[in-house]
């Protein structure tokens, strides 16, 4: 539970910090480069080298590849429906995490299960 | 400037949007750890690059932009909708960054130092996505798709060429249908 309780808070820290650089950069398209940026897995790795192994993390890095592959398809959807049908963006992007959640199951057992 | 820094997003975002960010990337943070102990570490990796946090910014992004517009009375609704969507269009090719960044990690660490490769790894990460996002707005991928004849730029402006200029004479004739061009039957 304190472990958890410790990738709360730096985890929420890390992404913090991403989203206040994000919000310091024009134009929209650059500053959004952040919405991908390795905030989660930077907390996340580093816990798990330190708490557990190296290994570990490199196994979790090796699935993370599986994840962006998921994220890249999952940024480009949104990006396209939202820009072509001009839908409001909690409308497309909540419903599409369906997609990535899809995708990177799919990889993952395709590729590494 | 093709980047420039501002305030204005920072003024624009409220403390309580912060609070939501913070919450988003702790639950994710700790729910990877949570199905890596209880699946497996290679299934929970996959959540080290879960979309939540691009969700709330593209959405957030969409009511600030909405917001701006508004206070100098115009609607602001596309506008706001064209915001989110090239938010998520950065973080498309940034994402491709995120690839390299596990690539680096998952190759290097068992035999290097932890902090070095996560730094590179880091840096790499902002190299790769800067220079694509570079590579695209100065419109290198049009260019290479051109150059192997790929382009839907050349067949088009080829059919505006051909299309005939009104006559000038005829002003109370029909107007012109657009298009390509029609034979005359002589």
């Amino acid at each position: 539970m304190k472990d958890l309780i410790i990738r709360f808070i730096i985890g929420g820290f890390v992404v913090s910090l991403f989203s206040f650089i994000s919000d310091l950069f024009k134009p929209k398209t650059f500053a959004g480069l952040f919405g991908a940026a390795p905030s989660v897995a930077l907390a996340s790795l580093v816990l798990t080298a330190l708490k557990q192994t190296k290994g570990t993390a490199a196994i979790e890095a090796r699935s993370m590849i599986l994840g962006a592959v998921a994220l890249l398809i999952y940024a480009s959807v949104v990006s396209y429906i939202v820009l072509r049908f001009r839908l409001p963006a909690l409308w497309v992007s909540l419903p599409s995490l369906l997609l990535w959640m899809a995708a990177a199951a799919a990889l993952w057992s395709l590729v590494l299960s | 400037m093709i980047v420039a820094l501002s305030t204005s997003g920072l003024k624009r975002a409220k403390w309580y949007e912060y609070v939501i960010r913070f919450a988003l990337g702790g639950i994710v943070t700790a729910s990877a750890a949570l199905i890596a102990k209880r699946i497996s570490p290679s299934f929970g990796g996959l959540f080290l690059a879960f979309p939540a946090i691009l969700a709330a910014s593209s959405t957030l992004v969409e009511k600030h932009e909405r917001q701006r517009k508004r206070e100098n009375g115009l609607n602001g609704m596309y506008r706001g909708r064209h915001a989110a969507g090239a938010d998520a269009a950065g973080a498309a090719m940034s994402s491709i960054g995120l690839i390299t960044f596990a690539i680096f990690v998952w190759k290097l660490l068992p035999e290097h130092n932890l902090l070095s490769v996560i730094a590179g790894a880091t840096v790499l990460w902002a190299l790769v996505a800067v220079a694509i996002w570079w590579s695209w707005k100065r419109n290198v991928p049009q260019r290479f798709a051109k150059q192997l004849g790929f382009s839907r730029t050349k067949a088009r402006s080829t059919d505006r060429e051909s299309i005939p200029a009104p006559p000038s004479s005829s002003a109370g004739s029909a107007r012109q249908p657009s298009g390509p061009p029609r034979r005359r039957a002589s």
